[in-house]
């Protein structure tokens, strides 16, 4: 690796935190990226000659505040302040600073970048969007080209989202443990946003790369906050699904079911690390969705086979689920469940109910066509399946159930 | 004499390693390893999962206290080791620049082993 690609990563690890200060400082979105763009064309120059600084995000912060500072003065013909070479990576420059911006500033810094990301009035595609410009510091044409839309198209958007921001009021006093934790569970929502935008973008790369966007972003949100069981939660139920996903896609980009995946494909690091998380985040004895969903994922992950799957725990762990947030998707995956550990019958049984919830869902007439076409129910299971195809969102899912259908006239021949 | 090498470095940055940036560290590294284990100066060597996924017990306290993350809050976190067997400290240092060719960001901390205990549960090798 170069230098230079070494220094694009510290500058891209820094950027949160550094423009999370900047913003504090300029209590101004658009001067706080401008003086952090500063700082990284500073440290372009700066760091190959004298070395990259022991805590870049504080060099960032500090140059970039200068800089911002430096024109503010030169425009009122002033005297300058000092150059980035005077203020170079010494420790002795930098202590002063890293200790006044101490961990706590930066916590609360890096949230409310990326809470302002998630104010309500904006679509989940602009927070997503903007979060990714902003925080993550993609650039418009990576986004635009992830989302489909021309480059016009999305710094516009970018620019009237931001807008929107500025006409709300920015929180800048520093929160109470309610407000921060309100802000933690908002901000923890648009990461699993991210990751589940990359999550059903199949093979398209551009979009893909989301998933590590979020896992990152995830990552830096638990040194944040280490004793949060839902952000443990959160992180380890993206890696472990992260974990699946060169075993999840066919070459043609279509979705392979997870029994029938390649499980040597799975990234064991991920999850190691996935189960490493929710190993800590039980510990707490204080349940919240993600980490629900997370320990269903660790199940899927421990088993070598499919048919090791503990799939009672796992029918266990949607009761819980809807216990906490009743809602009849996740009735449905419970169901699914229940037809591994009871039989189809049962799982039919309680299905049922949700058709009218869920009459316009692609899975669950696909859940249902499988559970009738199991107890032998042909008829009904071509109609399930028909309407599954005629809601399916993507070729991929459409061919699923089209596959399905194959076998039961197959089936019907033979 | 036996060193240990502990890798230092920003996890944070470690962590924004695309797939390619990370194949790439990790192969010049298994080059030079393969290289230091023939010659017969490298031995066992690990790499660690993120200090997220720490947890430490506190022995201060009575019952001794768990804690979620790592013992110290640092700006680089101990990423790995590797233990070495060379026969000075000018040899444990041009070892440890052969890894820093590979992997060159961060710190290599070079500490003296005092006593060395072999895995010695039955039916393993390392």
């Amino acid at each position: 690796m170069n230098d230079e690609s070494w220094i694009n990563m510290a500058l891209t690890a820094a950027r949160p935190q550094a423009v999370g200060a900047l913003l504090r400082y300029f209590r101004d979105l658009d001067l706080a990226e401008e003086a952090f763009q500063d700082a990284c064309l500073r440290a372009l120059r700066s760091w190959p000659k004298n070395g990259p600084p022991r805590d870049p995000a504080a060099w960032l912060i500090l140059v970039g505040r200068n800089a911002a500072l430096d024109g503010v003065r030169r425009n009122r013909r002033l005297e300058p302040l000092s150059s980035e070479e005077a203020i170079s990576d010494t420790d002795d420059v930098e202590a002063p600073l890293a200790e006044r911006l101490d961990d706590a500033d930066y916590r609360d810094d890096v949230l409310r970048l990326l809470f302002v990301c998630c104010h309500p009035d904006l679509p989940h595609t602009q927070q997503i969007a903007l979060a990714l410009r902003i925080v993550s510091g993609l650039s418009v044409e990576q986004i635009a080209r992830a989302f489909l839309v021309s480059d016009t198209a999305m710094e516009q958007r970018i620019t009237r989202a931001k807008a929107r921001i500025a006409k709300a009021r920015l929180p800048f006093e520093t929160p109470g443990p309610a407000e921060r934790s309100e802000r933690l569970a908002a901000v923890a929502s648009m990461t699993y946003l991210i990751f589940n935008e990359g999550y059903s973008a199949g093979l398209d790369s551009a979009r893909a790369r989301f998933c590590d966007e979020a896992i990152r972003l995830a990552r830096m949100l638990l040194r944040m906050f280490q004793t949060d069981p839902e952000i443990m939660g959160l992180t380890a139920l993206m890696l472990l699904q992260h974990a699946r996903s060169r075993a999840r896609l066919d070459k043609a980009g279509e979705f392979i079911l997870l029994d029938e995946q390649d499980r040597s494909l799975w990234d064991q690091r991920q999850i190691a690390e996935g189960l490493a998380l929710i190993n800590k985040a039980v510990r707490h004895r204080q349940s919240g969705p993600y980490q629900i969903q997370a320990a269903i994922a660790a199940l899927h992950a421990r088993a070598a086979h499919p048919n090791d799957t503990d799939w009672k725990q796992i029918e266990a762990l949607y009761a819980a689920f809807d216990r906490m947030h009743p809602s009849p998707v996740v009735k449905l995956n419970r169901a699914v469940a229940v037809s591994k550990v009871s039989g189809a019958a049962a799982a039919l049984e309680m299905i049922e109910p949700l058709a009218s919830d869920l009459a316009s869902y692609f899975y669950y007439h696909g859940v249902k066509g499988a559970l009738l076409s199991q107890l032998n129910r042909k008829n009904e299971a071509r109609i399930a399946f028909n309407q599954a195809i005629a809601l399916a969102k993507s070729p991929a899912e459409a061919t699923h159930i089209r596959r399905q259908l194959d076998n039961l006239e197959r089936e019907s021949g033979a | 004499m036996r060193y240990t090498i502990l890798c230092y470095g920003n996890e944070d940055a470690v962590g924004s390693w695309s797939k390619e940036q990370e194949a790439e560290v990790m192969a010049g590294l298994e080059e030079v390893g393969m290289r230091l284990t023939k010659a017969g100066k490298l031995g066992m060597s690990l790499r660690l999962l993120p200090t997220t996924s720490a947890t430490t017990l506190r022995k201060t306290h009575n019952p001794p206290l768990v804690i979620d993350g790592p013992f110290a809050e640092t700006k680089e976190q101990l990423l790995g080791l590797y233990i070495i067997d060379v026969n000075d400290l000018e040899d444990a240092l041009d070892l440890a620049r052969q890894l820093a060719v590979a992997n060159p960001h961060g710190a290599y901390e070079i500490r003296p082993v005092l006593a060395y205990n072999p895995d010695r549960r039955p039916d393993r090798t390392s």
